[in-house]
């Protein structure tokens, strides 16, 4: 077995080939640093992806004032109505579907800190999915 | 009318201005920084993917993680932020530029500052600049509005999607898109070869599928009301092969061709223009013609990273405090884009002190020669593995290069590439 395959751990993008040798052993070779075999080993059996996504934010209605009013607000221009998050790792790469069909059903309620955890342990993959920007 | 007076003023607070300020703080000058949007951070607040800060901070952010640091930064400082402040006009006033601001909370206000450092960033090339035939249906969006759109304002600008132009920011757009539940039927780019990043066209169309016709181009779109499709032609040895031409259905079409220095602004200051990269021609310190003046980032020229972004920055801020105190080149030598080399990012070098150069080739070739040559003279040689016009490639060029230059009146440094 024969595959070719595009290294994507850095921007260099080294053309890898991979072979399986008679004892079933995968010999990687067009790789400048060790780094490209791993990658190879890891696409071939269990590739990953590092998923950003965003989600729905709810701003929580301020004591006096009223919902409708906070909702006004957070169709300021100035009021991102989504917040950035990403996997805290790569993520099982057949597995992304069913994580950002989790993330877009998620509601993250603000103030939100940039690093917090959004969602812990995501599908049991032990991979948490943290906020990236901060939003009042 | 109210009026503020600093050392320093930095027009707009993305990276660069971010970056630039940072440094003119840090020698202890007062400084503005004016962002038109209500925050800081420019346009990585919308490049929510990761891929940032592996120079920089040595690991792999997200945008608004990368600007985000950097606002931390100038929240540290003396630095006076000025956000949802628009610049309209710079004009000379003595030895004083005079920016006229609007802002919904001050209204107009004029800063007052002896140093300006222009870092507004660029902006996308449209239809308009491409003049694709057909008619005028809504679903026509540049990558950069629709990721705009979609990360941070919450719509999705349609179902089924043709992307025209293979730029980073396309493929970034190609992979966003599917993620949201589109469907991107195609990536069309006019070149034999992609424009983007391979590791883009791996993880954001060979994951998802997505062919990329490369050696295409877009001859129409269709549809009244609504894009309907597109109508795709190929090119073989430079011709148009209207006979092969096919057409793919479609709601929206995403544009990635291409990005401008926004200098609109620059202009109103008499700054002048270099035609190969629309953007100032700055000399050894990174200032314009304007003295006082000085430019980095996307609005000097594009960049490929954030982190060369700022790199750029830094200096401009640097050079920005010691022209203020005084400081001036005693000698510049004139820096001359040679052989397949499209542009060098500064027109001047300073032959007494290491200067750090930006360029883009004209040619895709592997085993290149980059060349320097000082009045016909080779002074540097430096062999590149691979050479794209879609990669910058940087070059640092000190005394032990330039000297000679010191002895000979109106030298000339010519970089070529082989």
């Amino acid at each position: 077995m024969r595959q070719e395959l595009i290294c994507i751990t850095c921007p260099m993008g080294c053309r890898l080939v991979a072979e399986r040798t008679g004892e079933g052993e995968l010999v990687v070779s067009g790789n400048r640093c060790p780094r490209g075999a791993a990658y190879a080993r890891e696409e071939l059996f269990a590739p990953k992806r590092t998923v950003t996504a965003t989600c729905r934010v709810s701003r929580p209605c301020a004591g006096d004032r009223s919902c409708a009013a906070a909702e006004t607000a957070s169709q300021a221009l100035d009021a991102p109505r989504r917040v950035p998050v990403r996997t805290s790792a790569a993520f099982p790469k057949d597995r992304v579907p069913e994580l950002l069909a989790r993330l877009y059903e998620l509601e993250v309620e603000l103030p939100v800190e940039r690093g917090a955890v959004v969602l812990a342990d995501a599908l049991g993959t032990g991979i948490d999915v943290l906020a990236t920007r901060s939003l009042k | 009318m109210k009026e503020m007076r600093f050392d320093s003023a930095v027009i707009g607070g993305g990276a660069a201005g971010m970056a630039a300020a940072l440094e003119l703080a840090a020698r202890g000058l007062s400084c503005a920084v004016i962002e038109r949007e209500g925050h800081l951070g420019g346009i990585l607040m919308q490049c929510v993917h990761n891929g940032f800060g592996l120079i920089e901070f040595n690991e792999e952010l997200s945008g608004p993680e990368f600007a985000e640091r950097f606002e931390e930064k100038v929240r540290k400082t003396a630095i006076t932020p000025f956000v949802g402040t628009t610049v309209i006009e710079i004009e000379n006033e003595g030895a004083e530029k005079v920016l006229s601001c609007v802002s919904a909370g001050l209204g107009v206000v004029r800063i007052r500052a002896k140093a300006v450092v222009l870092a507004m960033g660029c902006r996308e090339r449209n239809r308009g600049n491409i003049r694709i035939p057909g008619s005028r249906p809504a679903g026509v969006y540049t990558a950069g509005l629709a990721q705009r759109l979609v990360n941070i304002e919450g719509y999705v600008p349609g179902k089924d999607v043709v992307i025209i132009g293979s730029g980073d920011i396309g493929l970034i757009m190609a992979r966003r898109m599917s993620w949201v539940g589109c469907k991107v039927h195609a990536v069309v780019e006019i070149l034999p070869y992609p424009s983007g990043l391979t590791r883009n066209i791996v993880q954001c169309l060979n994951d998802f599928g997505i062919p990329l016709y490369l050696s295409h181009l877009t001859t129409n779109i269709y549809g009244k009301d609504r894009v309907e499709g597109v109508e795709i032609t190929p090119i073989e040895n430079g011709a148009l092969m209207t006979e092969k031409a096919f057409k793919i259905p479609c709601d929206t079409v995403l544009l990635s061709v291409g990005l401008v220095p926004e200098n609109e602004l620059s202009k109103t200051a008499g700054v002048e223009i270099n035609p190969m990269t629309n953007g100032p021609i700055v000399d050894s310190s990174l200032m314009t013609s304007v003295p006082g003046i000085f430019a980095c980032g996307n609005v000097l020229h594009v960049h490929d990273l954030v982190d060369f972004v700022v790199e750029e920055a830094r200096r401009a801020g640097a050079f920005a405090a010691e022209w203020l105190s005084g400081k001036r080149p005693a000698k510049e030598v004139r820096v001359k884009a040679g052989p397949n080399v499209r542009y060098v990012n500064q027109s001047r070098v300073d032959p007494s002190r290491d200067n750090k150069l930006y360029l883009r080739t004209l040619i895709v070739k592997n085993d290149a020669l980059l060349e320097v040559k000082l009045n016909n003279k080779v002074v540097r040689q430096a062999k590149k593995s691979h050479v794209q016009p879609s990669e910058m490639i940087s070059l640092t060029l000190g005394p032990a290069e330039l000297e000679a230059a010191l002895q000979v009146p109106d030298s000339v440094l010519e970089i070529s590439i082989q």
